[in-house]
């Protein structure tokens, strides 16, 4: 299985991808494969590279060496990292969501929607408008349309946030930690949508500490850690069975 | 001697044995050896106040010279008591004899029946005259009347009876704080004519071929000294002095020796008495009518000087509320640019506008209006260009302040964008808009919020900042009242409590405004 997905074309492609912070090597030459459709669990230990991987993805980081291909478009590393056509490209099909929300404060939760379809899309604003009410009913807000971010809690933040990324219709969304800041009690809203999205089909790249959440939703857990991919497969493998000495490391810290 | 020295501000000068007018002053101490050391007296005037008064050597700049240190010397001899000068501004001279900081004030102090409620006034020591000074192309008129009906604009001198008496006359004029800048704004075509004493007028626009005299001096006044109302027996000792100085002959030569002697003069030394209503006896023959305070104020109407204060005052508001609002647009639209080129320009684009705010930041607002007034248009002419006459004072004022704040903008433009997390770049990025469809829909209205508070504190302390384009000649609400307050010192107080209250009547609801921003907007925002 794991041989499989790696020689099949995949829609998004990391070749030998190298990142660093000044002295600090971040990402050590990441290749990794993902299918249009597949959900991808990204876990393993703090710094060791996974929000990096997937922000590198987007074009929110440069990178060193190495190239990422997204569908047709292609980023190297010379053009990483800054605005250019390939890259503004990646981001209509990746749309991303944040651990602390980033919400625009300004904007109600319909007006953080629309935003983008009607300044970057052109959208007529009243069909925006409608399909940010469809895009609310579907992540279960249909009456916060008017809320601003500072009148909802984090869970519906949370929410807000993917209805404002799917807005820009993305054939799939990079996650990063986005239940982290949310209470216990709040998480299970916002992982119900990954859920349901996933359902529909749109590749889902997650970096998250939520090992129950990956083992029952992702089709595949990689471990992440010094940069480099130590373990990856399908969850029932790697965290049930973990082949490398840190990753029961990692995950008897992570599950107590 | 040593303990002379030790009073006088100058004491290298004091040790040489060239520096003879001050040696004059101190010289009286020995005489005195035997007899318990009488007491020096204080004598206030303005070394800066310029020729042929008191003034520095231009050949040897820690000596003092001028027609009234040699009468100084010989008082001091008259009066067989050393005579210390303290220096003191000199429109601050009535006040500070009042203070007692000094015990009499010499300095060209024009006998105004205004200050004579608040001093004894000696005897006077000499007659003064104004004069009319113009380019040397005028043709236009030739007389200070001719000059009025035109509603010329006159350049003058603060806090002298020639302010008061155009004041009066209801003239259009810049007030000065130096000879110098008033007939170098003539030359420079930015007043038609220079009204201020003939003294003054041949000292400074003498040798200008540029300038020259437009009619007879006229509007006579005398200069005295001023003494403490109590101090009587002082001022009866002085008249006394005064009176044996003219008699034999001594005051007569100093004035010949400054060549500053006249017909007028001759009147005086004859121990002519002089009263306040004498204009006709010793009215030049053949001269146009003398233009006197009482004249003018018979002339202007019967409304009451009051009145005419406080309307100039509205004016002067009026003038402070357009070079503030105009400053202010220029300095939050400057600012904006300087801000961005300092936060996300090339390297030297930062370099560029930290520089900028550094310099605006650590320079005075006030060097800054003067170099660009004045500065300027000299630069402008060595460089072949004319720029003199284009720049008035407001304009100048206008751009000054803006250049100073928009620094200040800047620096809160640059406080509010950098205060918006990075994560809202983020996101909008991530979206697909660019940056500066980010800056503009997604940052710079939050930052805005972020900025009006401190943005109308600015603008507060730009309100009063503007006082400073008095040096400008800018007749603001500050410099009207600055005028009338030195040429009247009757009215110092009730006018400086109206200014006041014309400042805060603008500025409170302004102070206001910016605290209920500040209330509003602080609920957290995410």
């Amino acid at each position: 299985m794991t041989t499989a997905i790696h020689n099949a074309p995949g829609w998004i492609t990391l070749t030998n991808v190298t990142k660093r912070f000044g002295d600090r090597l971040v990402l050590d030459g990441v290749s990794l494969t993902v299918q249009a459709g597949e959900t991808v669990a990204l876990i393993g230990p703090s710094g060791g590279g996974k929000s990096t991987l997937l922000r590198c993805l987007n074009g929110l980081n440069s990178f060193d060496a190495g190239t990422v291909r997204v569908g047709p478009h292609e980023l190297t590393a010379a053009a990483s990292g800054r605005p250019h056509a390939a890259t503004m490209a990646v981001r209509r099909l990746l749309g991303m969501i944040f651990q602390d929300f980033q919400l625009f404060p300004h904007l109600t939760a319909l007006g953080n929607i629309i935003e983008a379809p009607v300044q970057v899309l052109r959208q007529d604003r009243a069909q925006a408008t409608k399909r940010a009410g469809q895009l609310l009913e579907r992540v279960g807000l249909s009456s916060h349309a008017h809320a601003y971010p500072r009148q909802l809690s984090g869970g519906q933040k949370q929410r807000v946030a993917i209805a404002r990324a799917l807005a820009m219709e993305p054939r799939g969304l990079l996650c990063d930690e986005i239940t982290s800041a949310l209470d216990p009690e709040l998480k299970g809203e916002v992982l119900d949508v990954l859920v349901d999205l996933k359902r529909d089909g749109l590749t889902l790249l997650l970096v998250t500490h939520e090992i129950g959440f990956a083992r029952k939703a992702a089709d595949r857990v990689v471990v992440l850690g010094g940069g480099k991919i130590i373990e990856e497969g399908p969850p029932s493998q790697v965290i049930d069975q973990p082949q490398t000495e840190r990753t029961r490391n990692f995950l008897s810290r992570v599950l107590g | 001697m040593k303990r002379a020295l030790a009073l006088n501000e100058n004491v290298r000068a004091a040790t040489r044995y060239g520096a003879a007018v001050l040696a004059c002053l101190l010289l009286v101490a020995p005489l005195a050896a035997q007899a318990p050391a009488p007491k020096p007296l204080l004598w206030g005037a303005d070394k800066e106040g310029g020729k042929p008064y008191v003034f520095l050597d231009n050949d040897d700049p820690t000596k003092l010279v001028g027609f009234e240190v040699d009468l100084a010397a010989a008082l001091a001899e008259e009066l067989h008591r050393p005579i210390e000068f303290k220096q003191y501004e000199f429109d601050s001279l009535v006040p500070g004899l009042v203070r007692r900081d000094f015990d009499f004030a010499m300095n060209g102090l024009e006998k105004s029946p205004e200050r004579a409620k608040l001093v004894r006034f000696s005897r006077p020591y000499y007659v003064y005259r104004q004069q009319l000074v113009v380019r040397a192309d005028e043709e236009r008129f030739t007389t200070f009347k001719g000059c009025l009906d035109r509603k010329g604009v006159f350049g003058t001198l603060d806090g002298t009876a020639a302010v008061k008496l155009l004041t009066e006359l209801d003239a259009k004029q810049q007030s000065y704080q130096s000879p110098t800048e008033a007939y170098t704004d003539l030359a420079l075509k930015r007043t038609d004519a220079v009204f201020m004493d003939a003294m003054i007028a041949q000292y400074y626009a003498g040798g200008d071929k540029r300038l020259k005299n437009a009619g007879r001096p006229t509007a006579k006044g005398y200069y005295a000294i001023a003494f403490r109302p109590e101090d009587d027996e002082l001022a009866k000792q002085v008249d006394a002095a005064l009176d044996r100085l003219m008699k034999n002959g001594k005051l007569r030569k100093i004035y010949r020796k400054w060549d500053i002697w006249n017909e007028a003069q001759e009147e005086l030394m004859k121990g002519y008495v002089f009263e306040e209503n004498d204009h006709e006896r010793t009215a030049i023959p053949g001269s146009e009518p003398e233009f006197t305070s009482e004249a003018a104020q018979q002339a202007t109407s019967n409304v009451s000087p009051f009145w005419v204060y406080l309307a100039m005052l509205g004016y002067g508001a009026l003038v402070t509320v357009r070079v503030t609002v105009l400053s202010f647009l220029l300095a939050v639209t400057l600012g904006m640019p300087l801000a961005l080129g300092r936060m996300y320009g090339p390297a030297w684009l930062r370099f560029l506008a930290t520089q900028y705010v550094e310099i605006f930041r650590g320079v005075p607002v006030m060097l800054v209006l003067v170099f660009i007034y004045f500065g300027v248009p000299s630069l402008a002419e060595l460089c072949g260009l004319s720029l003199g006459t284009s720049l008035l004072p407001e304009v100048a004022a206008v751009i000054g302040l803006g250049l100073n704040y928009a620094a200040y903008e800047a620096e809160v433009y640059r406080a509010g964008l950098g205060a918006i997390p990075a994560g809202q770049w983020e996101a909008a990025a991530s979206l697909g808009m660019s940056r500066p469809l980010t800056f503009r829909r997604i940052i710079l209205p939050q930052a805005l919020r972020q900025l009006l508070p401190p943005m109308t504190n600015d603008l507060v302390a730009l309100f009063k900042d503007t006082s400073v384009a008095g040096v400008i000649a800018v007749t603001e609400l500050n410099k009207e009242y600055l005028t009338f307050a030195r040429s009247d010192p009757a009215v110092v107080v009730v006018l400086g409590l109206v200014t006041a209250a014309l400042y805060l009547i603008m500025s409170v609801p302004l102070g206001f405004l910016s605290r209920r921003l500040e209330q509003l907007w602080s609920e957290p925002a995410s």
